[in-house]
């Protein structure tokens, strides 16, 4: 039955084959040609950067291999991920702190990226609009994510500092707060310190990549919604959102995967510390400090695969569509 | 690489060739990477310059992030990647077990030199009969406090944890009512690192609860003197230390010492010459003690820090880099580091020079401790050491933040040690 039916779909495909050849044009086909003349460097690159990585990782993570002595890393079978050994379980999967790192990275994705989405709309919604000095108000908001993550990190980690950090003067000379803030070393606030250096510093890319969607929108709904008196906040829900929406499906999902694979932020911050450790910190962790090169594979393989999942739940759920149509 | 390494193989036979026998002693450039909490740096670009004179090469300094943790980290990327880059690292004390693999073996080039070095430390750095690193300083945790406030409120310096906690309270009180809201009782090492693996050790062997893993390997920390001396370093955060404690390496405890906001510190001798140095705000005002006991059947017990100096086994200069360690370690350039920058010397002999005693009398006085100095288990742990630690620091550290009960946290620590060195046997 089964032959049969492939037998079926060979023919059917060989007829299209024969059917559809004849008509492709000497042109259409040189095209064909140079386009892959173009894009083979790009391919072979991509290969050579992401998908060797990406193989070697996911070889690694089904061997003992130790960061002291790749060499001789030997086959283990899916040890790494779960095993079951004298009534315990074994693995990543059965690491309570892999589920902690889970959770946490979730939390802050959903969290930073609905935030940044949010005053992402505001801001473009604002620089939309034209006043004076317009251009240079657009240059200025840039400037967060212009500066390296490293360095935005360790400069807010010292304006969060305990004792001599700026954060704490002003909000104590506002009278808002009676004592200094721990802001990176209490476990109620790390991960809230954490999202608000994000925002900072995400935002303005999401309100860049939404402003382009703004500047794209024709003025005539617009002037029909006048003529008909409709109240602005209506034509924003009525006209603007659903018009920008695929753009910013688009700008958020860029966002939700850089979330994901959260690291330098947060191990600049807080370091290993529980409280905020992320997927990819784990995998770090393991990775070079515990030299577990084969453990840690496995995790960075996981992340992959959760990251993937992520995506292609989105895309699912959100109906996007890159191809530009609605 | 491959293709650096065979151009450079036959730059030097076509060398070799042309010198024919001839002994190449040409000026070679060496890298070393230098650690840079307080005056390190400073100390060690003193050092190799001198050396740099002295054998006409030339010596680069790289200078390697300030936690422990953070170096141990970029040292294993480097080493992995068999990368020459650097010729010298400066380790610490508890890492030869974890990096020999790549390190050079320096019996040959130490000969004598062994034997003036504390046996401990030689034991310690020797690894398969292999001496992966030499001694460069030692290292035990101190006690600093305030010898000025001390007087003024009538107090003395403490002689167990109770004590400290009353002395620190009294005087944060007192400090505070009389306008110095910033004043806090106590400051410690309590980020998740190394150093708080450090900090803790020292609390629960003063109240003779062991040292976590026992020389033969057996996981000793869940016992009842372990869950009182972490209790009792819990009830310090945000009563005499503040909550930002659980953030700080040891530069950010000294920032808040040496500013004159705090009656005690716990630090590494390091901290000494910087806060009796001219531009600090307690200078003639600091005493140094051992640290506290842990109640009246208790000990002082201070954990066994410290740095050696290795040469990388992908280094192409193998010859000049052992000379350079051999020449830092020496008793001359240890005597210097010791009188100027208050590093303690390996050397025992160096204990009994008088000028080393007067610019640092507390290397006399508290010669016992140094020389008593609790070991982190990394010995019996072996490769595992970093983890063991890193599992043991995060115990404590869910402790101190409120977020775990002690006695849960360390039966919990059990079981996940247990776990990694199947049962015991690490």
């Amino acid at each position: 039955m089964a032959t049969a039916e492939a037998e079926i779909a060979e023919r059917a495909a060989g007829a299209a084959g024969t059917a559809i050849q004849p008509q492709k044009s000497q042109l259409t086909r040189s095209r064909v040609r140079a386009a892959w003349l173009f894009l083979t460097p790009m391919l072979i690159l991509l290969v050579m950067v992401a998908g060797w990585p990406l193989f070697r990782t996911i070889w690694f993570s089904f061997t003992n291999a130790n960061l002291s002595d790749l060499g001789s890393a030997r086959f283990v079978g899916f040890e790494n991920y779960l095993a079951y050994n004298d009534g315990e379980w074994y693995g990543v999967l059965a690491d309570g702190e892999w589920w902690n790192a889970v959770w946490n990275t979730l939390k802050f994705s959903v969290i930073s990226v609905a935030l940044e989405t949010i005053l992402g709309l505001i801001v473009a919604l604002v620089l939309n609009a034209s006043f004076p000095g317009r251009s240079l108000v657009r240059a200025a908001v840039l400037i967060p994510w212009a500066i390296p993550t490293i360095v935005s990190a360790k400069m807010w980690g010292w304006m969060m500092h305990d004792q001599f950090g700026i954060l704490n003067h002003m909000l104590m000379g506002l009278g808002l707060i009676s004592a200094p803030l721990a802001w990176t070393a209490s476990p109620d606030l790390a991960m809230t310190a954490v999202i608000l250096v994000d925002v900072w510093k995400t935002t303005p890319f999401m309100a860049l990549l939404i402003l382009a969607a703004l500047q794209m929108l024709p003025t005539d709904c617009y002037e029909a919604a006048r003529v008909d008196g409709i109240h602005p906040v209506r034509v924003f829900f009525k006209v603007t959102l659903p018009l920008i929406q695929p753009a910013l499906m688009v700008a958020v999902i860029f966002r939700l995967l850089d979330a994901l694979r959260i690291f330098d932020l947060i191990y600049v911050l807080t370091s290993n510390s529980k409280d905020t450790m992320s997927m990819s910190v784990y995998a770090r962790q393991q990775l070079v400090d515990f030299q577990a090169v084969g453990y840690g594979s496995a995790a960075s393989t996981l992340l992959f695969f959760t990251v993937a999942l992520c995506v292609v739940l989105y895309i699912t759920f959100g109906r996007v569509r890159f191809d530009g149509g609605r | 690489m491959n293709n650096r390494k065979s151009v450079g193989l036959f730059v030097s036979m076509a060398f070799g060739a042309a010198l024919a026998g001839a002994s190449v002693a040409h000026a070679a450039t060496l890298s070393i990477s230098c650690g840079a909490v307080g005056q390190e740096f400073e100390f060690c670009k003193t050092g190799t310059e001198a050396w740099a004179k002295k054998t006409g090469n030339e010596v680069k300094l790289i200078s390697t992030p300030n936690s422990a943790t953070e170096r141990l980290a970029l040292y294993q990327q480097l080493l992995a990647a068999g990368a020459a880059d650097v010729d010298v690292f400066q380790i610490d004390v508890v890492w030869p077990g974890t990096l020999a693999n790549h390190l050079t073996d320096l019996t040959p080039y130490a000969k004598d030199a062994v034997k003036e070095h504390f046996p401990a430390i030689i034991k310690n750095n020797t690894v398969d009969g292999k001496l992966v690193a030499m001694p460069w300083f030692t290292d035990a945790g101190l006690l600093y406090y305030r010898k000025d406030l001390l007087a003024k409120h009538g107090a003395q310096p403490p002689q167990t944890w109770q004590e400290l906690a009353e002395t620190a309270k009294k005087i944060q009180d007192a400090e505070r009512a009389a306008g110095n809201d910033k004043m806090w009782g106590f400051v410690w090492q309590g980020r998740a690192y190394e150093g708080l693996t450090c900090n803790a050790l020292e609390w629960v062997a003063s109240y003779n609860g062991g040292t976590v893993v026992d020389e033969s390997g057996k996981i000793t920390i869940n016992n009842p003197q372990a869950v009182a001396a972490i209790n009792n370093a819990a009830g310090w955060v945000k009563t005499i230390s503040p909550e930002g404690v659980l953030n700080y390496t040891e530069e950010e405890s000294r920032g808040v010492f040496q500013s004159g906001n705090a009656a005690f510190m716990r630090n590494w001798p390091y901290a000494w010459p910087l806060a009796q140095g001219p531009e600090s705000a307690i200078k003639d005002k600091v005493g140094v003690s051992a640290l506290p006991k842990g109640g009246a059947d208790g000990r002082s017990a201070a954990t066994l820090g410290g740095w050696q100096l290795a040469v990388s086994k992908y280094s192409k200069n193998q010859e000049l880099a052992a000379d350079l360690v051999m020449y830092l370690t020496s008793a001359e350039e240890q005597k210097r580091r010791a009188v100027k920058g208050a590093y303690n010397p390996t050397i025992e002999s160096l204990y009994k020079d008088q000028e080393i005693l007067a610019a640092a009398p507390f290397m006399g006085e508290l010669y016992d401790t140094f020389v008593n100095a609790v070991a982190r288990p990394s010995t019996v742990t072996g490769a595992n050491y970093n983890q063991a630690s890193n599992q043991f620091w995060n115990a404590v550290h869910g402790v101190l933040s409120g977020r775990a009960k002690a006695d849960a946290s360390l039966a919990q620590l059990e079981a996940s040690l247990k776990r990694m060195s199947r049962g015991g046997k690490w």
